[in-house]
């Protein structure tokens, strides 16, 4: 095969190209064709494929995300907003953290190990690029039904992976959330968060300016692995899963991944670099375009300095491989040899590759012929917008109408049933203790974790002299987002919110990860649209900025797609992690306070689904300001020593969250029904806005007060007690029988 | 007793990172010359029964579900000659 050189696509521009099968729509090759000014040479349509999918370029999702920025709140605490590798947030003390939450969804469901495992290589880039040191990552995961073979197959491996990279980097995974629903069994998500700390002035971007500034390419050699990944792998949903066809996807190497962390953070401190960019999907082509059009434009690379893995590799498989654990830096001519020096000590490859230009083109050359000739603007941020159109759907009224009423599914009607639907309650999958998975992962290694699964919100410690900290929960409620996903992803901000609270931190700002259906069908496009809007006028009214994350389209088999699925990040900051609040109801005597209002909700509930496998009405109401005032009170009481456990209310209501507690500190709890107050709603019901705390005697008066004058209703509900839960007048519950039904479940299922 | 050898290595295209620990170790331990380690896994099945091809096909059914991961591995099965002198 000859070289498809720019020379040579000039002369033949009716040559037959391959970019329907890269996944490119007609009018998209008409109008790189007319960006060019004539056809694109072969390694020109390959970077333009890749960089053009909906993975990359957001075509689909870019005309709503732009509210996050049209909405963005005001607030000082964000450093880097949206655009760059994550956003960056000041803490305070000259400290800044940056996180990011992204999806590994496709690639985790072919091969579960390797996918999620490059999942959080993938992450730690994203976060060492911006010149943080990587020091935590979370995990929000959905599974398919738990009694399906083939989650047998899917949760060990993604697991496994998890844990197999993440604990072998030596960082912590301090939470996240492990979700089953059979609407994702054919389409399982896998989310990682990973945040990383820094000083101000260590901020780093990803951009490549100064002519005469080196290209760096470092970190592993460049093989044949993941090639069209990005494109192939995110755009098209694979319904025919025959062994032989499944595309071969990238193995990780985390040691090598930690030697690329420890040469970067030491080249940032001799301040080596320039600008910096890691290697995501498309690869090389995402790098070099990327960089050079965040900076002035112009890039000259020699594609032949590219350190291979396997020399038969084409120059397009070179520009679309998704080989692991590689990094791209701009450096000074002057510095290039410590760099290299830096480099070679941690026993990481790294090569010249080419160099900034002072004209505004990218050019690529293989064997001394020129194969790209390109604005790097028209292939890294000029691509297709797309308006899809978006309608509610036809049976979202209906489902709606579903309401979970008395009257339409059964409840229970005596104390002896309600003892039977609390077991039921807390020994389901969804509900069930999790440990069997997140004990496979390391919570505590470098030794900064102050909180981690199963408390509300992981919490590390940022700054060992000063006991500063910053708090992250994830969340996300498919089920609320199908019945409104206008209001479910506002109540998955809220949750990761109220929870970061509950742990006594402040909450500062959003990453979100986005799983949807496809984009093509109306109805999925229309709960996108949904969801965007509602995330980012509740971010607006609570004050916490969109810093970044991530959109995944396409989860759907066949034409079923997954539930509207907005995972949500919020980040806290806590000047004093001494003064955090755990979940657990430890102390004999203390008091139980119900903060916040219950009403008769269940739409959407862990209830309804546990005991009637249904799904319908609506989720519950959010009130923000409500929010609000809760994360000030939950704050306000952390800091000043007025509850000595909190812990957030969500699904599986009152009891599931008491069961928690008590579980957690060893201890009972006597519990009275508020007056006026159904004994199931108060138990079941999922009224958002609320926690639970308790508070010790001598502090009772000073936080009934507090409360009072804030105008947040606080019940008091029982006392921590014994070793039963006993709900007066109804049942009684010995906590032996409770841990028996809420810790054997998931081991029992896929241990 | 006969003898059936599967030999799984990851497909070329795949990384190898065993196999690159290998290969980055050989020369510091004084092996000169050798350009490229991969690192594979092999099992040897002892059959009951004689190798034909119904066992065959067995075998490779077990190492296409099981013994190999196919989405990232290439297996090949091979019988091995008899060498306890017994007729296979």
């Amino acid at each position: 095969m000859t070289l498809d050189t720019v020379k040579n696509a000039e002369q033949t521009p009716d040559a037959e190209q391959p970019w329907a099968a890269l996944g490119l729509k007609p009018d998209e090759y008409a109008r790189i064709r007319e960006i060019l000014g004539r056809r694109p040479t072969g390694a020109e349509l390959a970077m333009y494929s890749v960089m053009w999918s909906e993975h990359c370029s957001y075509k689909s999702s870019k005309v709503h995300l732009k509210q996050f920025g049209d909405k963005k709140p005001v607030t000082d605490a964000l450093l880097v907003g949206i655009g760059e590798n994550a956003g960056v947030v000041d803490v305070g003390q000259g400290i800044a953290v940056t996180f990011k939450i992204e999806s590994h969804n496709h690639p985790s469901y072919v091969e579960p190990y390797q996918g999620a495992a490059t999942g959080i290589g993938g992450i730690v880039r994203d976060i060492l690029a911006m010149g943080a040191r990587p020091v935590a990552v979370m995990d929000p995961l959905r599974f398919g039904a738990p009694d399906h073979p083939d989650t047998r197959r899917v949760l060990p491996g993604i697991v496994a992976g998890i844990g197999g990279y993440g604990n072998c980097l030596g960082l912590p995974n301090i939470g996240g959330e492990v979700v089953f629903d059979p609407c994702y069994q054919g389409n399982p998500l896998v989310n990682a968060l990973c945040v990383g700390v820094m000083r101000h002035e260590d901020i780093h971007l990803a951009q490549a300016s100064g002519p005469g500034n080196k290209v760096v390419l470092y970190g592993a050699r460049t093989g044949g692995d993941g090639i069209g990944g990005a494109s192939i792998l995110a755009s098209e949903t694979f319904d025919g899963t025959k062994p032989s066809k499944r595309p071969a996807v990238q193995v990780g190497d985390p040691f090598q991944e930690k030697l690329l962390i420890e040469c970067t953070l030491e080249i940032f401190r001799e301040k080596l670099v320039a600008g910096i960019q890691d290697f995501g999907a498309a690869g090389l082509s995402c790098a070099t375009s990327e960089l050079a059009s965040g900076g002035s434009g112009g890039m000259r690379v020699e594609l032949d300095n590219v350190p291979l893995r396997d020399n038969t590799l084409s120059p397009e498989e070179i520009l679309m491989s998704e080989s692991q654990e590689r990094m791209c830096a701009i450096v000074e001519p002057d510095k290039v040899d410590r760099f290299l020096e830096i480099c070679e000590k941690w026993d990481v490859i790294a090569t010249v590759i080419g160099e900034v230009t002072d004209g505004d083109r990218l050019e690529i050359f293989w064997h001394g012929e020129q194969i790209v000739d390109v604005l790097p603007r028209t292939v890294a941020h000029d691509g297709p917008v797309l308006n899809r159109p978006f309608a509610r759907p036809s049976w979202q009224d209906a489902l709606q109408a579903d309401a979970p009423t008395a009257e339409r599914l059964k409840r229970p009607a005596d104390g002896d049933e309600l003892r039977a639907a609390v077991l039921q309650l807390v020994g389901s999958p969804n509900q069930a203790d999790k440990s069997w998975i997140t004990s496979q992962y390391d919570r505590f290694v470098l030794g900064n974790t102050v909180l981690a699964t199963p408390e509300d919100s992981g919490m590390i410690r940022v700054d060992e002299e000063s006991d500063l900290g910053v708090a992250i929960a994830t969340d996300g409620n498919g089920r609320y987002a199908k019945l409104d996903p206008y209001t479910g992803a506002q109540l998955a901000l809220a949750e990761a919110y109220r929870n970061v609270a509950a742990t006594g931190a402040k909450p500062l700002a959003v990453s979100d990860c986005l799983n949807f259906g496809s984009p093509e069908d109306p109805d999925v496009m229309w709960q996108f649209a949904e969801a965007t809007r509602g995330l980012a006028d509740a971010c607006l009214t609570l004050g916490t900025p969109v810093t970044g994350g991530n959109v995944s389209l396409y989860n759907q088999t066949g034409d079923v797609a997954i539930h509207p699925t907005p995972v949500v990040a919020v980040l806290g900051v806590i000047d004093d992690v001494n003064r955090r609040t755990p979940m657990a109801f430890a102390e004999e005597g203390q008091l139980v306070y119900l903060l916040g209002d219950t009403a008769d909700e269940l739409g959407g509930s862990a209830w309804t689904q546990v005991a009637h496998d249904h799904l319908g009405g609506l989720p519950p109401r959010l009130d923000l300001e409500r929010e609000r005032l809760l994360a000030e009170i939950l704050i306000s009481g952390s800091r000043d020593g007025m509850v000595d456990a909190a812990h957030d209310l969500s699904d599986g209501g009152l009891i599931q969250a008491l069961t928690e507690s008590c579980l957690r500190g060893g201890r009972g709890a006597r519990l009275v029904v508020p007056e006026g107050l159904d004994p199931f709603v108060f138990l079941f019901s999922e009224s958002a806005g609320r926690a639970i705390v308790s508070v010790p005697r001598s502090e009772e008066l000073r936080f009934t007060e507090m409360c009072g004058v804030r105008g947040l209703p606080a019940t008091r509900i029982g006392v921590v007690d014994g070793e039963i839960i006993e709900v007066q007048g109804q049942f009684t519950l010995p906590l032996a029988e409770l841990r028996e039904a809420h810790t054997g479940t998931i081991e029992a299922l896929i241990g | 007793m006969a003898r059936v050898v599967v030999d799984v290595m990851l497909k070329p295209e795949i990384l190898d990172p065993q196999g690159q620990a290998v290969q980055r170790a050989l020369p510091r331990l004084g092996f000169a010359g050798i350009a490229d380690v991969r690192q594979g896994k092999r099992f040897e099945l002892e059959l009951e029964g004689p190798v034909d091809d119904a066992a065959l096909a067995r075998i490779r059914e077990a190492a296409e579900t099981f013994l190999a991961n196919t989405v990232i591995e290439d297996f090949t099965v091979r019988v091995e000659p008899s060498s306890a002198g017994g007729a296979a």
